[in-house]
């Protein structure tokens, strides 16, 4: 009998590692015997703990599974209260195209043999075969964009690097996930690591790098682990090291942990960190892929995109490119988080509305009551009232909307939420997260919360209202980086969309 | 890790040079060995002490300013002792829209705390978090290292009294 439990930390927040102890147990008094297997998530975090049953025609799923729940299963499963059917015909999962974490949920993360019986380390052979510049050309072809936020083709970064002078070169996964809202990487990292780790090893043979380093927020006690784990692992079979997969590719990775600074996301400050300095943004150009790491040239990727290479290897570049609108090629893992019924990870391919993955897919709030908001794109992004739901999910219908897809996040509230509290706390968080090296950001932040708390409490509501109007503006264009620069996208669409929770006075003005 | 006396250490002990100097030699290979640095030493002593920062200055061959540069820039890196417990409650958007704050006012009221503080007996801190990942789960919080999810009011002061 094989039983899934996920290793995931949203399945351990929620008491998966009680269950799966609390199962071996029961197993053992029955005296059955059962082979538990701590998967990585599913991505239906609504129903974790999800324990999963292997059954002859495909995996049955039971959730949210309680320690009560567990006689049940093994007496009769069929008629378990909690019997889900089979978990791949879940609609909230079967609606997916699952490409970048097909695997997610389905393995044991920390087995290679797994890993392989899945796909696993076919991209890596043909990207060998392939050589470099072939390498690099297959990316481009694949229309992949980062992941990160800022959607910058990953091909040409790579080309640029690749063709850079200099011996030494460094591949760096930005793995930092700071945006609320967001825990694609974590789940990748926890649910399928040796794709991150392919990922970064096709990088280093596209480039000729021999070094990486996964910047992984502290944050995440799990995802380190379970990445550390993965490498020493690889590095056993010879998928890392001084001969990678036998060729005459050398490559070493190693995991290095954050410190809790949001800043250190932006990839600039990130290098400066793994160089073991504060965390400040540096001025562009030069750029990392040129003057990256130890001013050497460096590719900079976030997490998923690293992730997605093996499957634009595996299937090629085409299979990738085929979903999608527009200019967004792919797929994208959007994380439906917040006051929100059906919350968890959702691939799907660009092009999706914003509503339909709020409300049908995401199936409205957790509480009921009617969405508000949604803030699209962790902190730095846009709130979108459900007017604006018709927006496609895709880079350009975003900006064209004053908004951002960013890593992928939305934070769904329902009618509870004070907006005038919300605008306040974006520029709470960037007064408390700023590097300090720009004036609009450090001073601007603070000033802006000051004035948003006078609008609360009702002084001089116009005046100050245009008061935080300016500060944006300043903030918009003095800042280096996007922590001050995209500050305003939530305070101003709080402003611009729910004028009436900014005093009713203002009104009219917030309208035109 | 072991300190100098071999002895495996779980909970932060107190200064012993030795050790330290070990740590910091245990990383001087890396590239870029400063954060591992400051993280093997705030895991063993349990904060980054001056002794600690003049340590590993010399050995970096930096100035104190610099090394107390990065150590107070970093939200991680702590230059006291915290209580014996720490807890993370998150106070990012998704936590937010699910009550987040309302919890976490509730236990601090009841605790005597502010955001930072330590109990008087030395047991419990609680901190601050912006987002754990566990958005879909929220309302999150990290008890040292412990993940913890969809918790209400109640179940959260229930967590903070099994620490207490
Ligand atoms: C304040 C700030 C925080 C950021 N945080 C992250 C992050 O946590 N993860 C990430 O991948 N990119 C983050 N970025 C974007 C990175 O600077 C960079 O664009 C990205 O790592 C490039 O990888 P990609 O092209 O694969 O997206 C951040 C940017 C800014 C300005
Ligand atoms: S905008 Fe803020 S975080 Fe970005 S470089 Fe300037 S001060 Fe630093
Ligand atoms: S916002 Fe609280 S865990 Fe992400």
């Amino acid at each position: 009998m094989r039983i899934f439990i996920p290793r995931d930390a949203a399945a351990l927040a929620v008491g998966a590692d009680k269950i799966a102890t609390a199962v071996r147990a029961h197993a053992k008094t029955l005296g059955v015997d059962v082979q538990v297997i701590r998967n990585g998530s599913r991505g239906m975090l609504w129903l974790e703990p999800l324990v999963e049953l292997d059954m002859p025609d495909g995996r049955i799923g039971f959730g949210p599974f309680t320690l009560a729940d567990i006689p049940g299963l093994f007496a009769d499963p069929a008629a378990h209260p909690k019997a889900l059917g089979k978990v791949e015909e879940i609609p909230f999962f079967a609606r997916q195209h699952r490409l970048t974490f097909a695997r997610c949920g389905v393995i044991d993360p920390l087995d290679l043999e797994d890993y392989r019986a899945h796909g696993g380390y076919t991209g890596l052979a043909r990207a060998l075969s392939l050589g470099a510049a072939d390498t690099v050309a297959e990316v481009k072809a694949s229309g992949l964009r980062g992941r990160g936020g800022a959607g910058f083709p990953t091909g040409i970064k790579w080309e640029t690097v690749r063709t850079a002078p200099g011996p030494q070169k460094y591949i760096v996964c930005n793995a930092d996930e700071g945006d609320s809202g967001t825990f694609a990487d974590r789940m990748i990292m926890e649910g399928d690591p040796f794709a991150l780790i392919e990922g970064m090893t096709i990088a280093a043979v596209a480039v000729g790098a021999s070094r990486g380093y996964i910047y992984l927020r502290s944050e995440y006690p799990h995802a380190i682990s379970t990445m550390n784990a993965a490498i020493a692992k690889a590095e056993r079979a010879g998928m890392l090291g001084a001969a990678v997969m036998g060729s005459a590719h050398a490559f070493e990775l190693q995991v290095r942990v954050g410190a809790g600074a949001y800043v250190c996301g932006e990839e600039t400050a990130l290098l400066d960190s793994l160089e073991g300095k504060r965390g400040q943004v540096r001025a562009k150009p030069p750029i990392p892929a040129l003057v990256g790491l130890f001013g050497k040239p460096t590719i900079v990727n976030n997490t998923i995109s690293f992730a997605t290479i093996p499957f634009i290897f595996e299937k090629g570049a085409k299979a990738y490119a085929d979903y999608g609108m527009g200019r967004s090629r792919g797929t994208m893992p959007v994380q439906i988080a917040g006051n929100v019924k059906h919350g968890g990870l959702f691939e799907v391919a660009f092009g999706i509305t914003l509503g339909e993955l709020v409300q049908d897919v995401g199936g409205g709030s957790a509480t009921g009551r009617p969405v508000r908001a949604v803030q699209a794109g962790g902190p730095l992004g846009a709130y979108f009232p459900p007017a604006l739901f018709d927006t496609e999910y895709d880079y350009e219908a975003f900006t064209a909307r004053d908004g951002l897809i960013g890593h992928g996040g939305l934070v769904v509230f329902d009618d509870a939420v004070d907006m005038a509290r919300m605008a306040r706390f974006a520029m709470e968080f960037c007064a408390h997260e700023s590097c300090g090296k720009c004036t609009p950001c450090r001073i601007g932040a603070v000033r802006g919360a000051e004035v948003i708390d006078r609008i609360i409490t009702g002084q001089d509501p116009v005046q100050n209202l245009s008061l935080v109007q300016e500060l944006c503006e300043t903030m918009k264009f003095g800042s280096l980086c996007a922590l001050g620069g995209f500050t305003p996208y939530p305070v101003m669409s709080a402003i611009r969309h729910f004028p009436e929770d900014f005093a009713p006075a203002v009104m009219p003005v917030a309208a035109q | 890790m072991k300190n100098s006396t071999g002895n495996v250490v779980h909970a932060p002990q107190s200064w012993d040079s030795v050790f330290a100097e070990q740590i910091i030699e245990e990383h001087m290979a890396l590239e870029g060995p400063m954060l591992p640095i400051l993280h093997a030493i705030q895991a063993a002593f349990g904060f980054i002490s001056e002794d600690a920062m003049r340590l590993i200055a010399a050995r970096l061959n930096l100035s104190r300013a610099e090394v107390y540069g990065v150590v107070s820039f970093y939200h991680d890196y702590r230059q006291a002792p915290a209580g014996r417990h720490v807890l993370k409650l998150c106070r990012a958007e998704a936590c937010q829209s699910m009550g987040g704050e309302e919890n976490a006012e509730h236990l601090l009221r009841r605790l005597g705390l502010d955001w930072g503080q330590t109990t008087p007996d030395g047991r419990l801190t609680v901190e601050a978090v912006y987002c754990l990942g566990l958005c879909a789960c929220a309302p999150s919080a990290l008890l040292d290292h412990e993940v913890h999810g969809r918790l209400d009011a109640a179940s959260l002061e229930q967590l903070a009294m099994e620490a207490l």
